[in-house]
């Protein structure tokens, strides 16, 4: 099937089969291998983008189900190649470490500070509570968020 | 693992999707939010043939009040009609919802995270039907209608007769689910969702819907439906009459917690020995109860103003 997709503001078109999901259409079609596919059944939260400005999971969405919408990868958050003030905090705080959950975080992370930018601790990790890492024991992940949620309150 | 290969099709009308379902009954799946569906494809537990999308049928989607009348029994107070696509974040940030249907307003921020809830629809869960989860207990405590429709004919389902097994429900395979009815809360009414998981998230070891309706201090009306405990939803109607005409106490939620837990016998696996199990049931029906209490005795006032 043809579908056009916008993802990071551009508009992309494609051929797709329609067991094709969304995380392996940005990555294999349009190499964009910012979004990590880990568990590929919804559970792990590496696969996170903004479908419509929402977090979804993109291993649970069909490619041909974002045929017409906006998709935000973390690609889209660092156009120029500069880090967006959520990733700086993250970096700032030694969010990562072997970075294969980071994409995933940052965008559930970016999906949730713009609805609620003046959460605190206990909402960030309730929010980000569907993600998975298996290095930094969460709190350097938190501590980042937090970080980004404050700075942008005193800008 | 990658999807196995299938056919797709994405009907416009309610009429079109039932057109298909019954072309290929069986061997179709009706692909809603897919955040049970596009998992049970990839771990190859699903191999249909067909993939009917419903997500394009735009008359599937929304939450509108329909008028109670004396003859539709639970109905009798009204209730919010909510169709079968509207994703499970619009529900939870619906006042209507909120207002009309407290007991699902309770449950809906414990399914999964965020952006399951996101794609995640009303009606898939109760169609997908896990017993474990948190909508086919709350449709079962509030006997919740389900509409389905095929090309011949439309049938109103209760909710007892809706959940049939585990993953099993009383849908024929040319039929859609179009609408899920929850009876709307009268006044005095409160509502809890309690559950114990492993993790905020997941699926719940044990969870309980409840909900009291309170007059002049007495409890008039009580549901109770555990999840998690069986291959369906569980009503506790034992508890429920023992409830009914008494003041709350916790006294009262104790030995409701024991009428409860008497008629269950929950599955054991490795989250839990079925002793356990019974254990947290017991323990959610007297937090449950409590907070429903706590919750009618808030509400209550802001009813009778909304009514008188």
């Amino acid at each position: 099937m043809d579908i056009s997709v916008t993802v990071n503001g551009e508009t992309r078109t494609r051929s797709v089969e329609a067991r094709r999901t969304l995380a392996d259409f940005l990555r294999d079609d349009l190499d964009l291998t910012g979004t990590h596919v880990g568990c590929e059944h919804g559970v792990c939260g590496a696969c996170t983008v903004l479908v419509d400005g929402r977090a979804v999971r993109s291993c649970l969405m069909l490619a041909v189900q974002a045929a017409g919408r906006e998709v935000t990868t973390v690609e889209g958050l660092a156009p120029d190649g500069a880090l967006g003030p959520l990733q700086q905090a993250m970096a700032d705080s030694h969010s990562f470490q072997c970075g294969f959950c980071t994409p995933g975080f940052v965008m559930q992370a970016t999906a949730f500070l713009t609805d609620h930018p003046d959460a605190g601790e206990r909402e960030i990790r309730e929010a980000l509570s569907g993600n998975i890492c298996r290095c930094t024991g969460y709190q350097s992940i938190i501590d980042g968020v937090l970080l980004a949620a404050q700075r942008s309150r005193q800008a | 693992m990658k999807l196995p290969s299938v056919e797709y099709e994405a009907p416009a009308t309610v009429a079109e999707a039932v057109g298909l379902l019954a072309e290929h009954q069986d061997e179709a799946s009706v692909l809603a939010g897919g955040q049970s569906l596009i998992p049970l494809l990839a771990l190859r537990l699903a191999r249909p043939a067909v993939l009917v999308d419903i997500n394009g049928v735009a008359e599937l989607s929304g939450i509108s009040q329909a008028n109670g009348s004396q003859a539709n029994g639970s109905q009798a107070n009204g209730s919010l009609a909510i169709g079968a696509t509207t994703r499970e974040y619009m529900a939870e940030e619906s006042a209507q919802v909120a207002q009309a249907v407290p007991l699902l307003a309770a449950a809906l921020p414990l399914i999964g995270h965020e952006a399951i809830r996101n794609r995640g629809t009303i009606g898939g869960s109760l169609a997908h039907a896990d017993p474990a989860a948190e909508l086919p207990a709350v449709a079962r405590a509030l006997d919740a209608e389900f509409v389905v429709r095929s090309a011949a004919e439309t049938r109103v389902i209760a909710a007892a007769d809706w959940f049939e097994g585990y993953l099993a429900t009383a849908r024929r395979p040319d039929e859609l689910l179009t609408e899920v009815r929850f009876p709307m809360a009268p006044p005095g009414t409160g509502a809890a969702f309690e559950e114990v998981a492993r993790r905020h998230g997941d699926f719940a070891i044990v969870g309980l819907a409840a909900q009291l309706t309170l007059n002049d201090g007495v409890i008039s009306d009580a549901r109770l439906a555990f999840s998690g405990v069986a291959d369906v939803p569980v009503r506790a109607r034992d508890a429920e009459d023992l409830l009914k005409g008494q003041r709350p106490s916790s006294e009262l939620f104790a030995e409701a917690a024991r009428a409860a837990t008497a008629a269950i016998d929950p599955p054991a696996d490795l989250h839990g020995s079925s002793e356990y199990r019974k254990k947290v049931a017991a323990a959610l029906v007297r937090r449950g109860l409590k907070a429903a209490t706590g919750n009618a005795q808030g509400t209550g006032n802001a009813h009778e103003r909304q009514h008188s």
